[in-house]
């Protein structure tokens, strides 16, 4: 009878083999040649697309100003994309505590995140378009004399639009989940500090919010994870462009895969992907076994 | 987690003041987010019931100007001159992919999730320990492998095709999940059944999966919305038009009416409405799906 628990486990672990464990083994594998989506092991190339993708590819990192490159913009988009996830979240999900139409409010910022991140690019393409009678934020500008911006249009501005999209979206997890964290505070902690003769915004500032240090980075990581992951905003919004100012790793991968074929190039930007990916796995895990711990 | 006393110290700034400001500052700030978050929404929406012409001429916000139409959901859904198969195949392929995708992962996950709650077999922790570690693997490193599978099976361009992609990247999560809600089931209620001379499978589907609704529940909503949102997996799995779902749908309007506002929020608002209403009926679930896990981890 050993061997019965592998009989309720055989469908699962053989579907994550073929599908995760396998291929990840085998992308690394591809890496290191030259060959398209049909044959992508055509020729050992050992490590060229390593070197081509840190040398010699402005599209991956460039050297010079304006940095806007596919690793720069990753970077970007974890910093700034977290960030506003977090203090949307962190506003929303306290100060919502405080009003009466406190689940108006909330469901309101939730809506975003059951919406396709193509339907949500769709939505932001008609924010931002430059034509006054489409655009909300054009036709605002136009009031004051300015504009029109384009603001998928132009290099400086287009990964700050996109990313302003991706807050939209994500504001939604950040929210729910600080605000159940905020709620969960022990009642005790603000009425004493109140006492004290605190205002309220020292209070959240020195009291709440250390204590809610745990959920946040739990938030952070996971929407770095994001961060990296991401694709479809971009592939919908601007496919990388103008030129190749508005690209992420992420969605290199696919871009050099499936629109220039180059599966051996491709995959070692997966590679990478994965790579930078690493250092938040190994989080994640110790984090899931010290909650396994308790 | 930080303790009240070694929080630290919070300076006395003397009597409270600013009680006439705060009273609007957090309803100002709060009711001026949600708006920002609203509006693009609102926009969309409201552009979808404008004739090409009044989208065009006035912005959204004019609300009343031009008029209302319902042509352009007409057009989106039915009219021959948008690329084959046009919406209202894309709508019905979305559900077709979509409910396959969501019940066989969770089935499947379920059964291993007991194993891994109350079975004993050697690597147990570590072997689940391996697959909380592909949570986080992106879907991009596995995309050419995959398809070369799929490729050599004849299951690129396939229903089955995509149904097992969106169960073998929906799983690790799926079995997380109802494995920690499993493994909360007390121990006495199990043992009991096994006095009883219970098996597995009677104490399974009896006992655990029973108890276990809650967490499916939460878990079927996610996958659910997960897979109908979905865009990567149909571009690469599919590739066949008449097999597309909504979210390439999209695309294709994107690329052929790019300028057509009227039909493009039309098109974008036909594919949000399932995931809304799913949402908003569901919503005490979704939310304390979201947060179970983070009070967890």
């Amino acid at each position: 009878m050993r061997w019965r628990p592998w009989l309720w486990l055989a469908p699962a672990l053989i579907l994550l083999a073929v599908f995760l464990v396998w291929p990840v083994i085998r992308t690394i594998w591809i890496s290191f040649h030259s060959g398209s989506i049909i044959n992508p092991t055509r020729e050992f190339v050992g490590l060229e697309n390593y070197q081509e993708l840190f040398t010699n590819d402005p599209a991956f990192i460039k050297y010079d100003l304006p940095p806007w490159s596919a690793l720069f913009n990753s970077a970007l988009w974890v910093g700034l994309f977290t960030l506003g996830v977090i203090a949307f979240g962190l506003l929303v999900g306290v100060l919502a505590d405080k009003v009466k139409y406190e689940k108006t409010a909330k469901a309101i910022v939730f809506l975003p995140l059951v919406v396709s991140f193509t339907a949500a690019s769709v939505v932001f393409r008609l924010v931002y378009s430059t034509d006054p009678n489409i655009g909300l934020i054009n036709a605002m500008l136009g009031l004051i004399g300015f504009g029109p911006v384009a603001f998928l249009g132009e290099p400086n501005l287009v990964n700050f639009a996109i990313i302003g999209a991706g807050i939209w979206v994500w504001t939604a997890l950040s929210m729910t989940i600080l605000a159940a964290s905020y709620k969960a505070l022990p009642e005790e902690t603000h009425e004493a500090a109140a006492v004290d003769g605190a205002s309220e915004w020292q209070v959240f500032w020195r009291v709440s919010l250390p204590q809610m240090k745990g959920p946040i980075i739990v938030v952070a990581v996971t929407m770095i994870i994001n961060a990296l992951k991401a694709v479809d905003l971009v592939l919908i919004m601007t496919t990388g462009g103008p030129g190749f100012s508005s690209r992420i790793v992420g969605f290199t991968v696919y871009w050099e895969i499936f629109n220039n074929n180059a599966a051996g190039y491709g995959s070692a930007v997966a590679v990478v992907l994965l790579v930078m990916m690493a250092p938040l796995m190994w989080w994640q895990m110790r984090q899931i076994r010290a909650a396994e711990a308790r | 987690m930080t303790t009240v006393a070694t929080s630290p110290p919070v300076t006395a700034g003397g009597p409270r003041k600013g009680g006439r400001v705060k009273r609007w500052v957090v309803p100002g700030v709060l009711i001026a987010v949600t708006i920002t978050w609203l509006v693009p929404t609102l926009g969309l929406f409201i552009t979808s019931f404008k004739s090409r012409a009044a989208s065009s001429q006035y912005g959204w916000w004019q609300v009343w100007q031009g008029g209302w139409t319902l042509d352009n959901y007409n057009e989106v859904l039915f009219s021959p001159s948008l690329p084959p198969p046009g919406f209202a195949d894309n709508f019905i392929n979305t559900i077709i992919i979509t409910i396959p995708a969501t019940i066989l992962p969770i089935a499947i996950a379920a059964v291993a999730a007991y194993a891994f709650a109350w079975l004993d077999f050697p690597f147990r922790n570590w072997i689940f320990l391996g697959v909380i570690a592909l949570l986080v693997v992106p879907l991009q490193v596995t995309w050419v492998p995959v398809l070369k599978i799929f490729n050599t099976l004849n299951l690129t361009g396939t229903f089955p095709g995509i149904w097992l992609a969106h169960t073998g990247y929906g799983l690790a999560f799926a079995i997380f999940l109802l494995r920690n809600f499993m493994a909360d089931i007390p121990n006495d209620l199990i043992e009991s059944a096994r006095i009883d001379g219970a098996g597995n499978v009677k104490i399974f589907t009896r006992i655990v999966l029973p108890l276990s609704l809650p967490a499916i529940a939460a878990l079927a909503i996610f996958q659910f919305v997960w897979v109908w949102n979905d865009l990567m997996n149909a571009l690469i799995f599919l590739q066949t038009p008449d097999k597309f779902p909504l979210t390439v749908g999209i695309r294709n309007l994107l690329g052929q009416y790019g300028n057509e506002w009227n039909l493009l929020s039309a098109g974008a608002f036909l594919s949000m409405i399932v995931p809304l209403i799913v949402f908003f009926a569901l919503q005490r679930y979704f939310v304390r799906g979201l947060t179970s896990g983070a009070v967890k981890g």
